[in-house]
């Protein structure tokens, strides 16, 4: 097996698309994103840029702090998704973002920038390439990403039906409070830890004080989850560039695992599918773990399922504050990057996808 | 000069048709017909919606069991407030039911206000009228 290195990173503040109502903090303000013109680096909000000028932004950057430049790069592995671009083959434009020539084998995933992270990883097991570049992108802003989420679940048995995400995520916290293993002031602690944390983190964006108290006044959107137990959706961008025998945090381990579709036929208090991909990753208590949380819930099932009573988790504040669809896999595993070059030993990035932590994805990241 | 736009209304849809399979097929069939099928995989257990693999084993099912189509809330997610794109627009709970026979849950919308429904209570299917192979044939369950 190659040891695979995380030698570069690149990311855009994500820009939250609506400040959520119940947010009470200091006022927010739009982030500016800096990326190339004509003549020198020029400052734009996000609703400004297009696709290929948010990789253009990510990939540069990510390249810089690598230490390397594109003919340098033997695989490019993207991941975004049509049903949020609201447009077919949507990744071919983005590809403008990193040039077209000289051409470069290249792949794209129509997932989370994680999962292309992790077939960049594989390609670089076969030995003839020593650089991958990944990136992801996503803009939860151009359309509603509920009925784009709803969309994308079973065909035959839950589109029909239309459950928007937070319905069938209520459906996994009752079971949750039901088994007597969660209360919903549990579900309101892990949102006002969140944002807390997230006042602290500069890719985070926005923040606010949520007064825990307060947060149980008010009604329940599909019991027993409240509005701010979703994560608030955002737009962003991110690239990774890893190196075989490179320099920087190495991949210890990466695994993926799925549930059966039908969540019916499962448990929905505890994750297989994570505890699975966990030990086939290596296994072990992180120092810190950095995880791609949908719903408040979550965080409290990937505890369980990961191990990680004893880890730091969340520092930045994760993904409930900003989620950016098909990005947020990704800047877990930048987060936990930065973690290991700030001097932890051992970090896990987490990755989720579908209803209900249907699908898990884990990275383990050590010292080189 | 001005000249109108030349416009043409377009409806984006696939040109064909495609099978759903044995099992699945059945399935839709069966609720055209007022009747929710399972399948029997082999090591006993009835699964609904009926599959054609077993998704603990992945082996094939085997024979199609009716279920229901009454059975038991197992969770229920209360919700107050129907959005337009909700399949009721009444008060109504997302709610994983026990069909009578199953060995798995359900997932479908139980009409009620929170007060009236709760895991444990008994449900039944209300059908359409005019119903045409897919799972909105049952409009919801209700006590």
């Amino acid at each position: 097996m190659r040891r695979v290195h995380v030698q570069g990173v690149g990311r855009l503040p994500p820009a939250v698309r609506n400040v959520p109502s119940y947010a009470t903090g200091p006022a927010w303000d739009e982030p500016q994103w800096s990326v190339a013109g004509p003549d020198g680096p020029e400052l734009l909000t996000p609703a400004a840029l297009d696709e290929a000028e948010m990789v253009q932004a990510v990939t540069a950057a990510a390249l810089a702090d690598a230490g390397l430049s594109r003919d340098d790069v033997g695989f490019i592995c993207s991941g975004s998704n049509d049903y949020h671009q609201g447009r077919p083959f949507s990744f071919v434009m983005a590809l403008d973002g990193v040039g077209c020539w000289p051409p470069k084998r290249e792949s794209h995933v129509e997932m989370d920038g994680a999962f292309a992270l992790y077939e960049a990883w594989v390609r670089l097991q076969h030995g003839d390439v020593d650089v991958a570049l990944v990136y992801a992108y996503g803009r939860s802003s151009l359309g509603p990403t509920d009925e784009v989420l709803s969309l994308q679940l079973d065909p035959y048995f839950l589109a029909p039906l239309g459950p928007p995400p937070i319905a069938l995520a209520g459906l996994q916290a009752q079971a949750l409070v039901d088994a007597g293993l969660a209360t919903e002031a549990d579900f309101a602690a892990v949102v006002a830890r969140a944002w807390r944390a997230a006042a602290d983190d500069l890719y985070t964006s926005v923040s606010a004080e949520l007064v825990e108290d307060r947060m149980l006044l008010h009604p329940a959107v599909a019991s027993p989850l409240r509005a701010h137990d979703q994560a608030s959706f955002a737009d962003g961008a991110a690239a990774v560039v890893l190196v075989a025998e490179g320099a920087g945090p190495a991949i210890e381990g990466i695994a993926h695992c799925i549930d059966p579709m039908d969540f019916g036929t499962r448990d929905l208090t505890t994750s297989r599918s994570a505890r699975l991909a966990h030990a086939a990753a290596g296994g072990g208590i992180p120092e810190v773990a950095e995880l791609h949380l949908r719903f408040s819930p979550e965080a409290l099932i990937l505890r369980d399922a990961l191990g990680l009573e004893e880890a730091l988790v969340d520092p930045t504040g994760g993904t409930l504050p900003s989620d950016v669809p098909m990005v947020s896999g990704l800047t877990r595993v930048i987060a936990a990057t930065e973690h290991v070059r700030g001097g932890a030993g051992r970090a896990l990035a987490h990755c989720t996808a579908g209803p209900c932590l249907q699908q898990n994805l884990v990275t383990l990241l050590v010292a080189p | 000069m001005d000249q109108p736009a030349l416009t043409s209304r377009f409806t984006l849809a696939y040109a064909y048709k495609r099978s759903l399979g044995p099992v699945i097929g059945a399935f839709m069939t069966g609720l055209r017909d007022r009747r929710i099928l399972g399948a029997r995989t082999a090591d006993g257990r009835v699964i609904v919606p009926a599959r054609a693999y077993d998704p603990a084993s992945g082996e094939p099912t085997g024979d199609l069991v009716e279920v229901g189509p009454s059975g038991v809330i197992e969770t229920v997610s209360h919700v107050a407030q129907p959005s337009p794109t909700d399949p009721v627009q009444v008060p109504f709970a997302w709610a994983l039911i026990r069909l009578d026979g199953a060995d798995t849950s359900f997932l479908h919308v139980v009409e009620g206000s929170a007060e009236a429904l709760h895991r444990g209570l008994r449900v039944t299917a209300r059908w359409r009228a005019e119903r045409d192979g897919s799972l909105r044939d049952i409009e919801a369950f209700v006590p």
